[in-house]
């Protein structure tokens, strides 16, 4: 299965209220890859997976997963979406929300099985939130608060993952835990495409890339792509220092931290 | 106090038409407002309300009957119509969600009020108590009425019940539901067109003016009482049952009164209660809060003081005195005077004629909290690279707060250290 197309966006444009965000974007991901979709503040990363997820009507172009429409494979999708896009003080437990990755049109109306339950607790260990299965979601950390979210998404059981900005505003230990979670997914064969904006940790965390600025720059693996020429060229003048540092870092093979580098203070989140 | 009896015998069948047709309208109401709370839609309900007010006018005027079905009709279209009206605003113009709700409602009520100030004055007789929908008057429902409500709100119901887990996805996060291939689109329809019913019968009790708040508050105090959707459901519609019963009983009283005034009174009464009487954070259990997370500090302190004069200096075997405590740090006399009362009540303090000492439990816990004081000293000192002066107030606060799990975690970290950075030792249970 490795290596067969997942996922095809063909001359997409997107626009909102006739403004044009993305231009002609146009890339093949193979499946079996952890990519990163890169770009500076308001390059169109978001707008881009909303219209993978058919949120948003693009002008022209469409997309393919596993060479079909999207509303045939739909369930071979799952999607995380930014953490701030929900209001935490949403009256349900971590469980409920995780309960949320087993709703599909197949259900409905009518209640969970037992081995959509079973499903639920296992994602929850996964992420180590099983524990907090019965917690109120207000009451979580942000890194809980994500994690809730994966585990949502792991109990979908899909084979395209696509996540806004996991890693925003988690700490250290999280972030570590989630990326072993996705390689994981990874290593079975599964697609997770992943909006990021640290570049400094980007190569080191996925091995394709997808890099973007209203139009796209570069799409492929990420030794093609995380060159100072590609990230001069999404971030423009302002960032030289960095795509300076980010040829270094691919250059050099430059691991980001000492391999055994242990976040002190993380202990707040758990 | 006789009326009363009057009216909770409920052997006037008026009265119980009244008084059943409100509390079922009120629950309706309550319980599909759950959700737009939840979705932050109270704006939304309250433009539906007032944009009601043309479709049963012209309902009226077309028909020349106030037959409930007829008028709720006229009242489903208007309040669908503004529906559609605010969303298609939003999706297809650059104005804002909020703009485009504020242009609904006032355009909509706006030609309402000219409908009904002319139908007022046409004087066919007929036309009187079509501005009870302004205010709300229960006491003209007929048992046709009652019975409308009734099935309206037994079919609110059950699209609630049997809707349940779409709601609550659609609800908490829209993208979500329709990425996993849920039928949004139909839910939101359902949603919208629930939401327009209730606010179609509610307004004859409530009226347009008041109708959000009956949507609305039910939502907001019971949210204070729990965190569970399925008995915030449960609550709301009591709460929302409850402002429907005295609010028609208020009006059976002094028959001059609109309801809808006061079942919302009634209301805002609960809703203040529950906000503040609330156990999830209510201001009444802050309030505790605080007083309990303050004594403890102070519990604390002072066995800090014992164990410092009587441990570390040895003064006086025999116990301490009072003036020899305050001497050693300044705490206001009343407060020191219950923290004192507090320790001896736990037995971690005992009394030996005027003077105090330790007991072994008081001990234990004294050393406990010197331990934390001076692991966290150490801790900010060595990972921190805080400058010694700089260590001591940051430490006073924390040593309160580090729960058994955290001084644990510090405890292997700093690999049991025996002295503070001060290099007092750290004193251990054993
Ligand atoms: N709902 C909207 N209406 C109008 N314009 C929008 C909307 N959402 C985004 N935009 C605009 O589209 C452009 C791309 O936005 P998008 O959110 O896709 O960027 P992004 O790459 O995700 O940015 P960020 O890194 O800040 O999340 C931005 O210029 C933004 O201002
Ligand atoms: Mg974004």
């Amino acid at each position: 299965m490795k290596n067969q197309t997942a996922l095809e966006v063909h001359n997409l444009t997107a626009s909102y209220q006739r403004k044009p965000v993305l231009w002609e974007i146009d890339f093949k991901v193979p499946s079996g890859h952890l990519i990163g979709i890169l770009g500076p503040n308001g390059s169109g990363k978001t707008t881009l997976l909303r219209n993978i997820m058919n949120l948003m009507e693009a002008d022209s172009g469409y997309v393919k997963i596993f060479g079909k429409d999207l509303d045939e494979v739909r369930s071979r999708l799952s999607y995380v979406p930014q953490r701030e896009s929900v209001d935490w003080n949403f009256p349900a437990s971590v469980r409920e929300v995780v309960e949320m990755g087993r709703y599909r049109p197949g259900n409905l109306l009518r209640r969970l099985k037992s081995s959509d339950k079973q499903k639920v607790k296992a994602s929850l260990e996964k992420v180590g939130m099983l524990a907090y299965a019965d917690r109120q979601i207000s009451e979580l950390s942000g890194g809980q608060q994500q994690r809730v979210f994966i585990a949502r998404s792991l109990a979908q059981e899909a084979d395209i993952y696509l996540m806004d900005e996991p890693f925003v505003g988690v700490d250290a230990a999280t972030e570590e835990a989630i990326l072993s979670i996705l390689s994981g997914l990874r290593d079975e064969g599964k697609t997770v495409l992943i909006v990021h904006h640290d570049l400094q940790s980007a190569y080191q965390y996925f091995d394709w890339m997808i890099l973007l600025n209203t139009r796209l720059i570069a799409a492929g693996p990420k030794e093609a792509v995380f060159n100072s020429t590609h990230l001069r060229e999404a971030y423009g003048g302002k960032l030289n220092l960095l795509s300076k540092l980010g040829e270094i870092i691919a250059r050099e093979q430059f691991p980001l931290r000492e391999p055994d580098f242990k976040e002190k203070e993380g202990s707040g989140d758990e | 106090m006789n009326d009363v009896w009057a009216f909770f015998s409920f052997s006037d069948p008026t009265v119980r038409i009244v008084s059943l047709g409100t509390v079922f309208l009120a629950m309706s109401a309550s319980v599909v407002g759950t959700f737009a709370f939840l979705r932050k839609r109270a704006l939304v309900g309250d433009a539906i309300a007032h944009a009601i007010l043309p479709g049963i006018a012209i309902a009226f005027m077309l028909s020349g009957t106030k037959n409930p079905i007829v008028l709720m009709m006229g009242a489903l279209i208007s309040g669908w119509l503004a529906t559609w009206a605010m969303e298609y605003i939003t999706e297809k113009t650059k104005l804002s969600n909020d703009t485009a709700v504020a242009l609904v409602l006032s355009v909509f009520f706006g030609i309402g009020i000219m409908l009904l100030t002319h139908i007022q004055h046409s004087g066919t007789g007929n036309q009187s108590g079509l501005d009870q929908y302004l205010f709300g008057k229960a006491a003209g429902m007929t048992e046709q009425d009652l019975w409308t409500y009734s099935v309206v709100a037994l079919l609110l119901l059950t699209v609630v019940i049997s809707l349940y887990k779409e709601l609550k996805v659609y609800s908490f996060n829209p993208d979500f539901a329709a990425v996993s291939g849920l039928p949004v689109k139909a839910i939101r329809r359902i949603l919208n067109l629930v939401t327009v019913l209730a606010i179609a019968i509610g307004i004859q009790s409530v009226g347009v003016v008041l109708m959000a708040a009956l949507l609305i508050t039910p939502a907001a105090a019971a949210r204070a009482w729990t965190s569970s959707l399925k008995i915030m459901l449960f609550l709301a519609a009591l709460i929302g049952g409850i402002s429907g019963l005295s609010g028609s009983l208020i009006s059976y009283l002094s028959p001059a009164m609109p309801t809808g005034p006061w079942i919302v009174m009634t209301l805002s009464i609960i809703t203040l209660l529950s906000l503040f009487f609330a156990p999830r954070g209510g201001a009444l259990s802050r309030l505790l809060k605080q007083r309990r997370h303050s004594q403890k500090i102070l519990n604390e302190n002072l066995l800090k003081v014992f164990y410092k004069l009587s441990v570390e200096r040895k003064l006086e075997k025999s116990g301490l005195n009072v003036a020899e405590l305050l001497a050693e740090r300044a705490i206001n006399k009343s407060d020191f005077a219950a923290a004192i009362k507090r320790l001896k009540r736990k037995n971690w303090l005992l009394a030996e004629g005027k003077k105090l000492k330790l007991s072994s439990i008081g001990l234990v816990e004294a050393r406990r909290v010197v331990r934390l004081h001076r692991l966290w000293e150490m801790y900010l000192s060595q990972r921190l690279n805080l400058k010694e002066d700089h260590i001591h107030p940051n430490a006073e606060s924390m040593e309160h707060i580090i729960s058994p799990e955290l001084e644990a975690l510090l405890l292997k970290e700093l690999d049991f250290p025996t002295q503070d950075p001060h290099n007092s030792p750290i004193p251990y249970s054993n």
